[in-house]
């Protein structure tokens, strides 16, 4: 799928080289991913196009430059993906230099979401550094006079090792920049034996900054001149501004205007959301200035959405027939027979992300042209959203991108830099917007609210002989179409159709729900209430039929063997079924491992102790969750202790791996303990820390334990994977010490004790 | 006019004294390593020290701080080189997005200057008004005990 260009001499990474620099460029045709179905509004076009994704050049002085174009958010990416990339070039970590991207659609995707950026990337990046590789050793061989069969990488030099010669990479570098690109075919990989990077240790570039204080984030952003903007956004979804009296805020010292926005026209998709913004020389003025406005709102139909009520709709739509997802036997027929029949409803509410960095952007638009700084996961959205919004070619929107401070699925969407890029070609200076953290938690892209009906007819032993799953959400989709309400194939296939149990009549089932709030990812997405019930589900019929909860989950998973989703078309998260296969024994020794390293089975729960297991494959990872809780006389929470195996496949950097699922059983623990967005009349009920609270060092596990399968598999992801089995493991371990079944969440809604 | 020093510097300001030290640290001074997270001192991510002691600079106003001497985390690394807390913080590979961790590392130096040897129980009243999504505690309280016992 790659080609490669040598594109020394066509100004690629200007800026960044300098003259007799040797630039690789690379092509490559990206594959679908799995937003394919859900982002209808995204890029598809743009992703059947072939397009340069990532160079590599190399200076003269032998400094090495790799542009990295994902984002950094936490995951370490724009450290690991470039290590590979040195690796296969055997470059010296210490000579490399990163540098980030501007969002362009000649890198492919930029899109740092569905915990892709690895598997998606680790073989184009291989392939980028053996033909940069090869191409110095021809250069070398060339000054030598000797064949390049004789020659060979050491360490950013090329050797001669029959007569000891030896040239540095800075020194081949002008003579690499003259030469054709080897074909793909020509190219020889390293055994995984001289691997250098890849499967070490490796800490982020930024790790240092980060720890300084110069580490430059969204909010940290500048441009010269700039003015500071907050905006006080409709309180309800489609709302707009029926009056402003903005006299007190324009008397606030420091503020120099207030700007009324357009309301989006729908789908609302990536758009702003309007409102008035208020215009000041630093953010303290205009949050001051926001404080004494005074709007009246004119709501829409959204206004008519209350939480508690939906819930109810959303609960009776489970409980009714609906649209089929897969089908294997007749589950009726089987049902019909009688015998013991279990039912169990689960219930998720909306959660907001509440990265620790609100939402903010700087902007300047001068002369048809826009350039921005965000803290974005996808600068390319950038590029598209400002370029919709202000009529201009999107070739015109350079959008450089920051750090993150957190993402997890909302800084895909770049309403808040087309704000600031609106903003700015209206008041006619770089304008930064600012999001307090009401703003970012009373308007996410919330994660879906979800209820769950799950339905099983037992045989003697506790097997399911029948089993039924119907859930009901509103969908991503209605971001895109207003008139979605079905889950798409993509939201469907985390841990729902790809239920792995192996039953011989077995049916999942989707339901319609309308949204009536901004609906997005959000860190492992549908697999959140998906393995909840699922999970859970497991837990409850194992009690029910008297059996040892791992060995049951066991047995629902049965053989080792690859499960066949062919005839649903089942989206795989974009892997393809051949690389990417559902490995049940994959799944088996994840949960056999942590049931071991947990010490499953060796002290009796209950009095307020316990252990629970879960188990769930996601984004092409296989993870097996124990969690061991203690709950106090007064009903409180305490996790001593978490096991969690992964099966990743090839892992490049595990440290930073292991970081990954540590955060994901914190993540894990707020949507259990206290995750819980609610609207009355159509507004968000919550706004900040005190009433949307997250897990806090008190509250979270105290140990988590990582173990990490050694695996011959292509990589898979990791960002996501540790959060959906965390939160099942946690409820089921609280069965275990209390005998109190969680199947709602947050947990707060049921009483322990 | 408020006067007061930031990071052994003095300055003076004669703007809104009830602005909070938090936007005249990263808006007027452009010290932008103290972070905007909540703006009620609910996340603990503004975490600065006044007199050696930390404090909420979202919610500590200028008025507050007049006379005071301020250490913000550019001010935290000595003339040899990163504070033992920040060497426990980068050879722990504590942070992952990074954005909390200016405050977490300003609250940990708070926490050891009065208690040497802290207890589990006493990182734990000490840090959990610190808020860190990515989930990045264990790691924290790992590093605060390497730098408490100079395993740095």
């Amino acid at each position: 799928m790659n080609t490669f260009e040598n594109v020394s001499r066509r100004g690629f990474l200007k800026g960044v080289v300098s003259g007799g620099a040797f630039v690789l460029g690379v092509h490559f045709l990206p594959k679908a991913v799995w937003a394919q179905s859900a982002a209808a509004g995204t890029s598809a076009a743009e992703q059947a196009a072939f397009s340069p994704n990532l160079f590599v050049g190399i200076q003269p002085d032998g400094t090495v430059h790799i542009i990295t174009h994902r984002s950094e958010m936490g995951t370490g990416i724009r450290t690991t993906l470039p290590l590979v990339l040195a690796d296969e070039l055997d470059a010296d970590w210490k000579r490399v230099k990163i540098e980030q991207a501007v969002g362009d659609a000649r890198y492919g995707s930029q899109n740092t979401d569905g915990s892709q950026s690895i598997r998606e990337f680790f073989d184009v990046m291989r392939r980028a550094g053996a033909t940069a590789r090869t191409m110095l050793i021809q250069a070398a061989s060339e000054k030598w006079g000797v064949p390049a069969s004789e020659c060979e990488a050491d360490l950013h030099t090329v050797l001669h090792r029959a007569s000891g010669r030896r040239l540095g990479y800075g020194e081949l570098a002008p003579a690499a920049a003259k030469l054709p690109v080897p074909k793909k075919e020509d190219l020889q990989f390293k055994p995984k034996s001289a691997w250098r990077y890849i499967g070490k240790d490796a800490p982020s570039l930024d790790l240092t900054n980060m720890c300084t204080g110069k580490a430059v984030f969204g909010f940290d952003a500048s441009m010269e001149g700039m003015v500071y903007a907050s905006i006080e956004h409709p309180p309800v979804l489609g709302g707009k501004v029926k009056s402003v009296d903005d006299r007190e805020s324009l008397k606030v010292s420091g503020v120099r205007q207030t700007v009324p926005l357009d309301p989006f026209k729908p789908p609302h998709l990536f758009q702003p959301l309007g409102g008035i913004a208020v215009i000041a020389d630093h953010t303290w003025a205009a949050f001051q200035g926001r404080d004494k406005l005074k709007v009246e709102w004119e709501d829409g139909p959204n206004a008519a959405y209350n939480s508690d009520q939906y819930k109810k709709q959303l609960q009776e739509t489970a409980r009714k027939p609906g649209k089929p997802a897969r089908n294997v036997g007749d589950v009726d027929a089987e049902f019909a027979k009688g015998g013991k029949i279990v039912e169990a409803d689960y219930y998720v509410p909306h959660l907001a992300h509440a990265s620790m960095e609100p939402p903010a952007a700087v902007a300047e638009f001068r002369d048809g042209r826009v350039t921005a700084w965000a803290c974005t996961q996808n600068p390319q959205a950038v590029q598209a959203a400002v370029s919709q919004a202000l009529g201009i070619p999107k070739e015109n929107v350079t959008c450089h991108v920051t750090l993150l401070g957190g993402g997890f699925g909302r800084k895909s969407k770049p309403d808040y830099v087309v704000e600031a890029a609106v903003l700015s070609k209206k008041v006619g200076k770089p304008v930064k917007v600012v999001w307090r953290r009401e703003d970012d938690i009373r308007f996410d892209y919330y994660h879906a609210v979800a209820a769950m009906y799950m339905k099983a007819a037992l045989d003697q032993s506790g097997r399911p002989t029948a089993w039924l799953q119907r859930s009901v959400f509103p969908p991503i989709g209605s971001t895109f179409a207003p008139n979605q309400t079905y889950g798409s194939g993509g939201e469907l296939g985390m841990g729902w159709t790809d239920v792995p149990f192996d039953i011989a009549n077995l049916r999942v089932e989707n339901g319609s729900a309308t949204a009536h709030v901004r609906i997005g990812w959000l860190r492992a997405v549908a697999n959140i209430y998906h393995a909840f019930a699922v999970q859970s589900f497991v837990d409850e019929l194992a009690h029910a039929s008297g059996r040892d909860p791992v060995e049951y989950q066991l047995e629902l998973i049965g053989k080792p063997r690859t499960l066949d989703l062919k005839e649903i078309r089942y989206p795989n998260y974009g892997g393809s079924a051949e690389s990417y296969p559902v490995d049940l024994g994959r799944l088996r020794r994840v949960t056999e491992m942590a049931a071991e390293k947990a010490g499953w089975g060796k002290r009796k729960p209950g009095k307020g102790w316990g252990m629970g297991i879960a188990a769930h494959r996601s984004f092409l990872t296989y993870v097996a969750t124990v969690v061991e809780v203690e709950v106090t006389p007064k009903g409180e929470v305490r996790i001593p202790r978490v096991e969690t195996v992964a099966d990743a496949g090839l892992v490049v950097n595990p440290d930073v791996v292991r970081a990954q699922f540590e955060g994901a059983a914190v993540f894990g623990t707020s949507i259990a303990r206290t995750g819980e967005i609610t609207a009355t009349n159509g507004q968000v009920d919550q706004s900040n820390f005190y009433d949307y609270p997250v897990a806090r060092m008190k509250e979270a596990p105290y140990k988590t334990n990582v173990h990490l399968v050694e695996s011959a598999a292509p990589p898979g992801g990791v960002g996501e994977p540790g959060v959906p089995p965390f939160v099942p493991a946690l409820c089921n371990a609280i069965y275990a010490a209390t005998g109190k079944r969680v199947r709602e969440l947050p947990l707060s809604r049921t009483k322990l004790v | 006019m408020i006067r007061l020093k930031v990071n052994g510097v003095e300055r003076s300001f004669d703007g809104d004294a009830d602005m909070p030290l938090l936007w005249y640290l990263r808006d007027v001074l452009g010290l932008t390593g103290t972070k905007f997270g909540c703006g009620m001192s609910l996340c603990g991510a503004c975490t600065v020290h006044r007199n050696g002691e930390a404090i909420r600079s979202c919610v500590t106003r200028l008025r507050a701080v007049q006379g005071a001497e301020i250490v913000t985390i550019e001010g935290l690394a000595g003339k040899g080189g990163l504070h033992p807390v920040q060497k426990a913080w980068v050879q722990t590979n504590v942070p992952q997005c990074g954005y909390c961790q200016a405050g977490q590392i300003m609250q940990a130096v708070a926490l050891l200057k009065t208690k040497k040897k802290p207890t589990d129980q006493d990182i734990d009243e000490a840090m959990s008004g610190n808020i860190c999504r990515c989930g990045t505690y264990q790691r924290i309280r790992e590093a605060i005990k390497a730098a408490a016992e100079g395993r740095v």
